[in-house]
């Protein structure tokens, strides 16, 4: 039985630069050695996500830029800049 | 009608617009709070109709006599007028020892209203860091979002987790991102929530009197010595999760409320709309 297990790591930066600064961060363990939920943690876990990178994390999906839609170009909504990371982690024993 | 000292201030109100709540600690005395704590133990909380003045919910109950504390009525007054109508209300309860928080949410359904609702949060016991405390989001409010959409996000930047006394209030603007954290204790934790709805023109509601001939005026942008604790500079200030590019277009929402609730249509804060409305003929 495979015992490769899968860590979803999401950074919310600044800009669309991936070296651009941490702002919002959620993490979900698919070990289970960790268990995360809102509002656990008041310190990021990386500065940028480029620190990510350079930790190991594997970048999985960049944000893709969509112009505003037109009569929306003032109003906000969603962080616009989530990076997702994995990091593969072997379970087996 | 509430004495004028009760009414908030312009820089309160700068506040409230900027960062989408106030909070008002140890705000309601000790014998309201274990009288609500008594109801809320014995299902005694009874709510109305919604649309119901608030003037006629909770009759000779403890809620009443905390909803008339001179305070209260001024700070209620002064974001949706003198007698809102009652929305809904709810006793948010997080279990002891929970094994996550709630998602981050904001209330209702997106809307798209410049005027809003207020949420009171009251706190009727002390909320230690390990029993969670709701947590919110400041300058959430303006963010179009459908309720849960946002249980994604984790955590952010200036994230606050309400840690208080028993007697705190917290008055929100309807958009505030929020969520009710981890309970670690082995005690249930309460908050009462009640919803009101404006129901006079949300126009100058509070005591205007310290607003200085020429606090509107414009200013030179890039200044550094503009953290003058006016409004201009309350507005300005960025919270700490906002995208450098978006962070703009917040200031943009604050301007546009502001004008809103002063009837100013020329307000602004380092020509952010000034620029975009110069259109000579």
């Amino acid at each position: 039985m495979a015992t490769i297990r899968q860590q979803v790591l999401t950074l919310y930066l600044s800009t669309s630069a991936l070296d651009s600064r941490v702002l919002g961060w959620s993490m979900y363990d698919g070990t289970g050695n960790q268990a995360h939920t809102t509002g656990d943690s008041d310190t990021p876990p990386y500065e940028t996500g480029l620190d990510a990178l350079r930790d190991g994390w594997r970048l999985l999906q960049l944000p893709v830029l969509i112009p505003p839609y037109p009569g929306e170009e003032y109003s906000t909504s969603f962080m616009k800049y989530g990076f997702v990371f994995e990091k593969l982690e072997d379970t087996g024993a | 009608m509430i004495d004028k000292q009760h009414l908030l201030n312009s820089q309160q109100m700068a506040e409230f617009v900027a960062r989408g709540f106030l909070r008002f600690d140890e705000l309601v005395p000790a014998e309201i709070n274990e009288a609500v704590m008594r109801d809320i133990d014995r299902q005694a909380i009874k709510g109305a109709p919604a649309g119901t003045p608030l003037s006629q919910c909770y009759a000779g109950t403890a809620l009443r006599h905390m909803l008339d504390l001179p305070e209260v009525q001024g700070l209620i007054q002064s974001l949706v007028g003198e007698d809102p109508l009652f929305d809904h209300d709810a006793i948010h309860v997080r279990e002891p020892n929970e094994g996550k928080a709630q998602g981050l949410h904001a209330d209702s359904i997106i809307d798209l209203r410049t005027h809003f609702d207020i949420q009171l949060m009251y706190f009727p016991h002390d909320v230690p860091l390990e029993m969670g405390g709701t947590l919110l989001l400041p300058g959430s409010h303006f963010r179009r979002v459908n309720e849960m959409d946002v249980a994604a996000y984790q955590n952010m930047r200036g994230q606050i987790a309400m840690v208080c006394k028993a007697g705190t209030l917290l008055a929100l603007h309807h958009g505030i991102w929020h969520c009710g954290r981890q309970n670690k204790t082995d005690r249930r934790r309460y908050m009462f929530k009640l919803r009101l709805n404006p129901a006079v023109r949300q126009l100058r509601l509070w005591n205007t009197q310290d607003l200085e001939p020429g606090y509107q005026s414009q200013r030179e942008i890039y200044t550094r010595n503009a953290r003058d604790g006016g409004v201009q500079d309350i507005l300005s200030r960025r919270e700490p999760w906002f995208e450098a590019a978006s962070g703009r277009l917040e200031i943009v929402n604050r301007i546009k409320l502001w004008r809103f609730l002063t009837g100013d249509n020329e307000f602004d804060v380092h020509y952010w709309l000034g620029r975009l409305e110069n259109k000579p003929a």
